[in-house]
C-alpha cells in the first residue's frame, strides 16, 4: 500500500486556498473537509504502522533545491507518529468547534480566518514529517505566520501587542536555529563535495565537539521559546490571553510539542557530545519550569492563564524525559507530549464554556457553581482534570512515570524534586476545578447544561482520553523501535562518560553507530 | 590598452566593435533618443502614453537581446566592457526594474512635470549607464557607467519641480553622490598608480605577480577610497545618511527604480571589481567589508524601526538588506557570489511589489505614504493588501517566500566562507526588522481604517496628498480605476515572490551561469 505523506500534508491547505475564493458560507465546511481528510489519513497511518522498523515508513525524497543541498524528504517513524495523529485530530476538533460556534471569531472574516487555520496545520505537518534539516526549518518558521495573523486579526484585547510580542520572541529562536541549521549542513559537509540536509546524511557526519556545542544552543533556545520553557516564556500569558479559542486549542496542544519533537529529531540524534554536555543544563531548565509552572499555575486566577502555567509545568516534564538521554525518558516524553496535547485542548474548550456561562469572565472566581446544574459538563472537565494531574491509571500518568523513571537511573535528586512537580499538578488542577465547578455560585453565573454541539467537539476527545488511559501501549508500542535507535548514539556516550559505572543501562540496540568523536 | 593596440597595427585604427555583443546597449540607448524626440510632438495622446510605451519596447527588446546572447563570455571594444552571464542577468534586472517604473510612473505627476521625453529618455540613459557600469572591466569605463547612471537620476529625483521635498532630494542626492563619484574616482586613480594598469586583468596579473603589492600603502588607500565610494552608491552605512532623505523627497517611481536598480548595479561593480580585478588582495578588503556589512545591517534595521513613512522604512531596509549582501561579497567565493546576485535578484522583485502599493495608496490616499495609509486595506483592497503582506514577510525572510531561500543562500555562503559570526549578525538583523515589517502587516490586516469615510470606493475629487492642482486632470478622477498597471505590478511582482520562494530552481540555475562567468573558485 501506498500512503503519500505530501498528500495528507497539503490536502489542508489546499482546501484553505479553495475556501480563500469560495463564498464565504462554504470556507468553514471546506476547511473542515481538509482536516477532516488529514486526520483520515493521520488514522491510516497509525494503524498501518509497522510497530517493529525503527526506521523511516512511507518515505518521500525528491529534490527540492539541488543548488542548497536541501531535499524535500518526509517520512513518518515512532518519533512522529503520534504528534501528526495529535495535529490530525486536535486541528480537526478546532475545526469543527469553529465551524459550530457561529457567533465566534471566525464570523468575521471567515475566508481568511480557515485559510490560516489550514495552512497552520499544513505547516504543522511539514514540521513534524520532514527529515530534511532544512525543510524541518522552514516549516517550523512558517508555523508562525498563520497564528501571527490568527492571533492578530481575530484575537482579544491587545491581540496586535500579543501577536508581536509572540511573534518576536519565537522567531528570534527561529532565526538563531536558521544559522545553526545551515552550519550543520556546511560544516558537515566540508570535505564531502554533497552538501545535504537531509537527516540521514547528517547524522553520518558528525560535527566536531566545539561546533556541536554553540549549533546545539541556538537550536535548543529556538525549541525552549517555542515550548515556552521557564524563563523564556515571556510572550506566553498575552498570546494566551488574546488569542481566539480555536487557535489556542491547537496552538497549546500542537506547536508546543513540535519543539519538543525537535529535540529528539534534530539535536540527539544529530549532536550526541553536545546533548551529553548540556544535559545538566538542560534538566535544570526543565526543573525550573516545572516548578515555576506549577506555582504560577497554582497562584493566578485566570483560566486560561492556569492552563498555560501548566502547560508550562508539562513541558517542564517532557522536556525533563528528553533530556534523561535514555530510551525510558525519551518514550515518556514523547506520550506525555501526546497526553498533554489530547488534554489541553479539551481542558481550553471547557474553560471556554465556563467563561461563557460566568458571563464572559475568564477569572475562575466569577465562575463556579456549575457542576449542580451540569452535571454532564462537569463529568467531563472531571476527566480532564484528573487527566491533567495524571492520576494512577491515566495515560499520563504512565507518561511521567516513565519520564521520571529514565530521570532516575540518570539524576536521582533532579527526579526527587520533578516529583514534587506531579503533586503540585494536583494541587493546581484540582483547585481550577473546584473554583469554576463547584464552590459558591458566581454572582453572574447561570448555569447551562452542554449544548449538542458543544457536546460533538467535547465528548469524542474525553472519550479519547479515557480510551487511552485503558490503553497505554498503543502508543509505547509504536514509539518504541525508533525510540531506542535515536537514543542509542548519545545513552553510549553517557554510559561511557569517566566515573561511571551504571553501564547497564546503556541500550544494547546493534543500530548504535561507531562511535564518533573521543575527547 | 587602446593605444597599444593601435601602435602594433602601425596605423590608427579604431578598436574592434561587437554590435551584437553591444546591442542591449544601444537598444536601450535608441529607446532613449526617439523618446526624447517623441516628447516634443505636440499630441497629449503621444507624449502620455506613445512615449511610455516606446520606452517600455525598448527595454522589453534588451531583455530579449539579452536572453538571446546568454552564454557568451567575451571582450567588447577592446577589453572595455565585459560581455558575460553577470553582466547578462543584471542588464535584464536593470530592465524588469525600469519596465515596473515606467508603469508605475504611467499616470504619476512627475512625468508631467518633467515632460514626458525627458522624464523617459533619463530613465533610460540611467539604466543604459548602469548597463554600462556592471560590464565595466576598466577603471576608466567604470567611472563613466556610474555617471552615466548617476547624473540623469540626480535629475529624475527632483522632477516633481513644485514641490520641495522632491528639489531637496534631488540637490542632496546631487552633492551626496558626486562626493561619493569623486572619492571612487580617487581611489581608481590610486589603484592604478599602484598596479600600473586601469585593466582588471591587468591589475590581477600585477597583484598576483608581485606578493609585496597586496600591502602597499599606495593600493590600499586606493581600495580604501574605492570601497568608501562605492559604498555611497550602495548605501552602505556610515555612508548611508542621504538615503532616506532621498528616498522619501523622490518621486515614488523614481524611489522604486533607484532602491532596486541603483543598488543592483553598485553591487554589479562591486562584484566584478573586488571579486576579479582585486581578488588577489581580498585580505586587504574582506575584513574591513565585513566590519561594515555589520554596522550596515545594524544601522539599517535599528533606522527602520521609528519610521511612519514607509519610503523612510523601505529607506533604512535598502540598507540593512545592502549589508547582508555584502555578506556574500565579503567572502570572495564563488558561491557567495552566487548568493548575492540571487538575493539581489530576488532584492528587486520584493521591493518592487512593495513600492507599487506604496504608489498606489498613495494616489488613493491623502496620506501620502505614511505607514496608516494601508490601514484596514487587508479587508477593502486584497489586491494591494497581499502583495504588500508578502513582500514584507518576504524581506523579514520569511519561508515559502524568496526572502527565505535568499538570505538562507547568504547565510550559507557566510559559513562556508568562514564568516560565521557575519552570519550571525544576518540573522540578528532580521530580528530586529521584524519589528518594523511586522508593523506594516499589522496596519494592513490587524488596524481599520480611519479614513474609510474620506476615500470611499468612488471619491469625486480625489485628494491626491502628492498631486497639486496640476493632477487635477479628468483622467485622475476615476482614481481607482487609474492605476490598473499598478496594482498588475504590485501582483505580478507579489506573486513572483511567493513562486521563487516554492521554485527557486530557475534562479538558482541563472545565477549559477553568473558565478561561473567570474572564473572564481
Amino acid at each position: 500500500m501506498t500512503l503519500h505523506l505530501s498528500i495528507m500534508l497539503w490536502l489542508p491547505l489546499a482546501l484553505g486556498v479553495l475556501g480563500l475564493l469560495a463564498p464565504p458560507r462554504l470556507a468553514g465546511r471546506l476547511a473542515l473537509v481538509g482536516s477532516g481528510l488529514a486526520l483520515a489519513y493521520a488514522i491510516t497511518y497509525v494503524v498501518d504502522f509497522d510497530s517493529a522498523a525503527p526506521g523511516l515508513q512511507y518515505v518521500t525524497d525528491e529534490t527540492w533545491i539541488g543548488e542548497l543541498g536541501i531535499s524535500y524528504k518526509l517520512g513518518i517513524d515512532g518519533l512522529n507518529l503520534l504528534l501528526v495523529a495529535l495535529t490530525g485530530i486536535l486541528w480537526f476538533a478546532s475545526t469543527l468547534w469553529a465551524n459550530l460556534q457561529d457567533r465566534t471569531h471566525a464570523a468575521d472574516r471567515p475566508r481568511l480566518f480557515y485559510f490560516h487555520m489550514a495552512l497552520a496545520e499544513t505547516a504543522v505537518l511539514g514540521a513534524l514529517l520532514a527529515q530534511d534539516l532544512a525543510l524541518f526549518v522552514v516549516f517550523f518558521d512558517l508555523m508562525l505566520v498563520p497564528f501571527f495573523f490568527l492571533t492578530g486579526m481575530w484575537g482579544r484585547a491587545r491581540r496586535v501587542q500579543a501577536t508581536m510580542k509572540l511573534v518576536i520572541y519565537t522567531l528570534v529562536g527561529s532565526l538563531l536555529m536558521l544559522t545553526a541549521a545551515i552550519a550543520t549542513g556546511v560544516l558537515a559537509a566540508q570535505g564531502d563535495p554533497a552538501l545535504s540536509f537531509a537527516f540521514s546524511d547528517l547524522a553520518q557526519r558528525p560535527l566536531a565537539e566545539s561546533s556541536q556545542q554553540w549549533i546545539f544552543l541556538f537550536f535548543a533556545a529556538a525549541f525552549l521559546v517555542k515550548m515556552p520553557a521557564f524563563p523564556l516564556h515571556g510572550w506566553m500569558p498575552d498570546a494566551y490571553r488574546s488569542m481566539p479559542l480555536p487557535v489556542l486549542a491547537v496552538f497549546s496542544g500542537v506547536l508546543s510539542k513540535v519543539a519538543a519533537y525537535g529535540f529528539l529529531r534534530v539535536t540527539l540524534p544529530l549532536f550526541p557530545a553536545a546533548s551529553e554536555q548540556f544535559q545538566m543544563l538542560l534538566l535544570l531548565i526543565a526543573l525550573a519550569s516545572i516548578l515555576y509552572g506549577s506555582a504560577m499555575a497554582f497562584t493566578t486566577t485566570e483560566a486560561r492563564l492556569i492552563l498555560g502555567y501548566s502547560s508550562v509545568a508539562q513541558l517542564g516534564f517532557i522536556t525533563l524525559g528528553i533530556f534523561a538521554l535514555n530510551a525510558q525518558g525519551a518514550q515518556g516524553a514523547i506520550l506525555q507530549a501526546f497526553n498533554h496535547g489530547l488534554v489541553v485542548a479539551p481542558a481550553f474548550f471547557i474553560v471556554a464554556l465556563l467563561a461563557a456561562r460566568a458571563g464572559g469572565s475568564q477569572d475562575i472566581r466569577d465562575m463556579g457553581g456549575v457542576g449542580m446544574r451540569a452535571p454532564v459538563l462537569a463529568s467531563l472537565f472531571l476527566i480532564v482534570a484528573f487527566a491533567t494531574l495524571a492520576i494512577p491509571g491515566s495515560s499520563n500518568f504512565v507518561g511521567e512515570f516513565y519520564i521520571l523513571l529514565g530521570v532516575f537511573t540518570e539524576k536521582i535528586v533532579i527526579a526527587l524534586v520533578a516529583a514534587a512537580g506531579v503533586i503540585m499538578a494536583a494541587f493546581y488542577t484540582l483547585r481550577l476545578f473546584i473554583t469554576s465547578v463547584h464552590n459558591r455560585t458566581g454572582a453572574r453565573v447561570e448555569s447551562r447544561e452542554l449544548t449538542l454541539r458543544e457536546g460533538l467537539v467535547l465528548v469524542p476527545l474525553v472519550l479519547l482520553i479515557v480510551a487511552i488511559a485503558l490503553y497505554p501501549q498503543f502508543g509505547l508500542k509504536r514509539s518504541e523501535a525508533t525510540v531506542t535507535a535515536v537514543t542509542a548514539p548519545v545513552a553510549t556516550r553517557l554510559a561511557e562518560r569517566p566515573g561511571r559505572g551504571l553501564t547497564q543501562y546503556a541500550p544494547l540496540a546493534e543500530t548504535a553507530r561507531p562511535k564518533a568523536q573521543t575527547r | 590598452m587602446i593605444a597599444a593596440a593601435a601602435a602594433a597595427a602601425g596605423k590608427a585604427a579604431g578598436p574592434e566593435i561587437d554590435w551584437a555583443g553591444l546591442s542591449p546597449l544601444i537598444a536601450v540607448l535608441g529607446g532613449a533618443l526617439v523618446v526624447l524626440l517623441l516628447g516634443l510632438v505636440v499630441s497629449r495622446t503621444v507624449r502620455e502614453n506613445v512615449v511610455p510605451l516606446l520606452s517600455i519596447a525598448s527595454l522589453a527588446i534588451a531583455i530579449g537581446l539579452s536572453v538571446g546572447q546568454w552564454g557568451r563570455r567575451e571582450d567588447l571594444i577592446a577589453g572595455a566592457l565585459r560581455l558575460d552571464e553577470l553582466t547578462l542577468v543584471l542588464t535584464v534586472i536593470f530592465c524588469v526594474a525600469g519596465i515596473a517604473t515606467v508603469l508605475l510612473s504611467w499616470r504619476h505627476v512627475a512625468p508631467r512635470e518633467a515632460a514626458h521625453g525627458e522624464y523617459h529618455a533619463l530613465l533610460l540613459t540611467s539604466i543604459a549607464g548602469m548597463i554600462v557600469l556592471v560590464a565595466a572591466q576598466n577603471l576608466v569605463t567604470v567611472f563613466l557607467g556610474l555617471e552615466l547612471l548617476s547624473i540623469p537620476l540626480y535629475v529624475l529625483c527632483a522632477t516633481e519641480m513644485r514641490r520641495a521635498s522632491s528639489l531637496e532630494s534631488g540637490l542632496k542626492y546631487l552633492v551626496v553622490g558626486s562626493l561619493g563619484s569623486a572619492i571612487l574616482l580617487y581611489g581608481l586613480a590610486f589603484i592604478y598608480g599602484a598596479t600600473g594598469s586601469t585593466d582588471f586583468a591587468g591589475i590581477a596579473t600585477a597583484l598576483g605577480g608581485d606578493g609585496d603589492l597586496v600591502t602597499d600603502p599606495l593600493l590600499l588607500t586606493g581600495l580604501a577610497l574605492a570601497i568608501v565610494g562605492l559604498a555611497f552608491k550602495a548605501s552602505v552605512a556610515p555612508f548611508h545618511q542621504w538615503t532616506p532623505d532621498v528616498y522619501e523627497g523622490a518621486p515614488t517611481p523614481v524611489t522604486a527604480f533607484m532602491a532596486v536598480a541603483t543598488k543592483a548595479a553598485a553591487f554589479g561593480i562591486t562584484l566584478r571589481l573586488l571579486d576579479v580585478a582585486l581578488i588577489e588582495a581580498a585580505i586587504d578588503w574582506a575584513p574591513p567589508l565585513a566590519a561594515l556589512a555589520a554596522v550596515t545591517i545594524v544601522v539599517g534595521n535599528v533606522g527602520a524601526l521609528g519610521q511612519s513613512s514607509l519610503k523612510r522604512l523601505l529607506a533604512y531596509s535598502s540598507v540593512a538588506q545592502a549589508g547582508y549582501m555584502l555578506a556574500g561579497v565579503v567572502v570572495a567565493s564563488r558561491l557567495g557570489l552566487q548568493a548575492t546576485v540571487f538575493y539581489l535578484a530576488v532584492y528587486v522583485v520584493m521591493n518592487l511589489a512593495a513600492f507599487a502599493v506604496i504608489v498606489a495608496r498613495e494616489r488613493e490616499t491623502p496620506l501620502g505614504d505614511d505607514i496608516a495609509s494601508l490601514n484596514g486595506i487587508g479587508a477593502t483592497r486584497p489586491l494591494l493588501a497581499w502583495p504588500m503582506t508578502i513582500a514584507m514577510l518576504a524581506l523579514a525572510g520569511f519561508p515559502a517566500t524568496a526572502g527565505f531561500i535568499g538570505k538562507f543562500y547568504l547565510i550559507e555562503s557566510s559559513v562556508n566562507g568562514g564568516y560565521t559570526w557575519l552570519a550571525v549578525f544576518i540573522v540578528v538583523g532580521s530580528m530586529i526588522s521584524l519589528a518594523y515589517y511586522l508593523k506594516v502587516i499589522a496596519a494592513i490586516w490587524m488596524t481599520p481604517s480611519e479614513t474609510e469615510e474620506g476615500v470611499a470606493p468612488v471619491p469625486a475629487p480625489l485628494p491626491g496628498g502628492d498631486q497639486p492642482v496640476l493632477a487635477g486632470g479628468s483622467d485622475e478622477a476615476t482614481g481607482l480605476r487609474a492605476q490598473g498597471e499598478v496594482i498588475a505590478v504590485a501582483v505580478v511582482f507579489g506573486a513572483l515572490t511567493l513562486i521563487l520562494g516554492v521554485v527557486p530552481s530557475p534562479l538558482f540555475d541563472v545565477v549559477r551561469g553568473a558565478g561561473a562567468a567570474l572564473g572564481l573558485l
